[in-house]
């Protein structure tokens, strides 16, 4: 399993992959969406967890573009904006994907993750 | 101070709104923070548990970006504090410099979305005038949504404070080429309610590269 981690906070997104790696998960991180859309064509991903309002592309653009490039790569959206609302709507919007709050709860992201890689697992 | 206060209050709202947002995104960004180098710290703890040594070293960095983060939330939170006060006493004797800078720094996030960069200017003497604190700082926010709406990304809008003969004047200009056409009629009904409240005049050149609102001594005279 091999994770991009994108936020435009920097620090945020650098120790959290560290927490990742810690536990055994892959995890590299960029800032921004044209950083993301340079490594995935470097190299393949398994799940992107993208920050959801970044500078110049948002996060479900940003989604759009990584799916036109990685079209087996999964999704896991992040956000600051906490209201019962925008997490609905994030919800709807990301399809799919899961959908987590920030200040993020580690335990439940790795428990995300390892649904993604069950999901892709029970793939032919 | 009491004409259209309806659609002030209603419009004025949607201001104070808008910047609790803001700011509250602000701050849960840096508890987002401190909450992945907390966890650092407590996963370091655990594996000490387990017998690997801890790094002093890597200790003292993961506190001293513990502190930064506090520090950037206390600012937040101390800027918040002044916006909420802002609203206390419906004139006053205020620092037209000190408005513009907490604007500047309350619309950071907002620039920073639509890649603008938006820097005070401050004038070389205070630049004191008697106002409406919090309608001022509705209208340099509404001009400064605007000129950031008009601008190219990575456009720089400064915004400049001027002692004038009968009060005071705030330009902001755009330093690059505005690249879109203005997306509406400017200055719209919310800023003429507010111009006429605060006894301000705003004039825009055509393509929108320049705004600037002159403002009275006092407007209670």
């Amino acid at each position: 399993m091999k994770v991009l981690l994108i936020d435009d906070e920097g620090e945020l997104i650098s120790t959290l992959a560290e927490r990742l790696s810690l536990r055994g998960i892959d995890a590299d991180w960029v800032t921004n969406g044209e950083e993301a859309l340079k490594k995935v064509e470097d190299q393949c991903y398994d799940l992107a967890v993208v920050d959801v309002r970044m500078p110049k592309m948002s996060g479900l653009a940003l989604k759009r573009l990584m799916a036109e490039k990685c079209p087996r790569l999964k999704f896991i959206f992040m956000t600051g904006h906490g209201s019962e609302d925008d997490y609905k709507e994030g919800t709807a919007q990301a399809g799919a994907a899961y959908y987590l709050l920030k200040p993020l709860n580690i335990e439940l992201l790795i428990e995300k993750i390892n649904e993604v890689i069950k999901e892709q697992g029970d793939k032919p | 101070m009491n004409r259209n206060w309806d659609v002030i209050g209603e419009q004025g709202l949607q201001f104070f709104g808008k910047m609790s947002a803001t700011i509250s995104h602000e701050i849960n960004n840096s508890l987002a923070i401190i909450n992945e180098n907390a966890g650092l710290l407590q996963d370091f703890t655990l594996m000490a548990d387990k017998g690997m040594p801890l790094d002093p070293v890597r200790l003292n960095s993961l506190a001293g970006k513990l502190i930064d983060q506090i520090r950037r939330a206390e600012g937040i939170v101390k800027n918040m504090n002044r916006f909420a006060h802002s609203v206390d006493e419906p004139v006053k004797s205020v620092n037209l410099d000190d408005i513009v800078e907490l604007m500047v720094t309350l619309s950071a996030r907002f620039a920073s979305m639509r890649g603008v960069t938006v820097e005070s200017k401050p004038a070389s003497v205070p630049v004191m005038i008697t106002t409406n604190s919090f309608l001022m700082q509705n209208l340099i926010w509404l001009c400064l949504d605007f000129a950031m709406d008009a601008a190219a990304a990575g456009n720089t809008i400064d915004i400049i404070t001027e002692k004038t003969k009968n009060g005071a004047q705030i330009s902001f200009m755009q330093a690059g080429d505005p690249a879109k056409a203005p997306p509406n009629k400017f200055p719209a009904e919310p800023e003429k309610v507010l111009l006429d409240v605060l006894k301000a005049n705003l004039s825009a050149d055509e393509g929108v590269g320049k705004i600037v609102i002159t403002l009275p001594r006092d407007i209670d005279m």
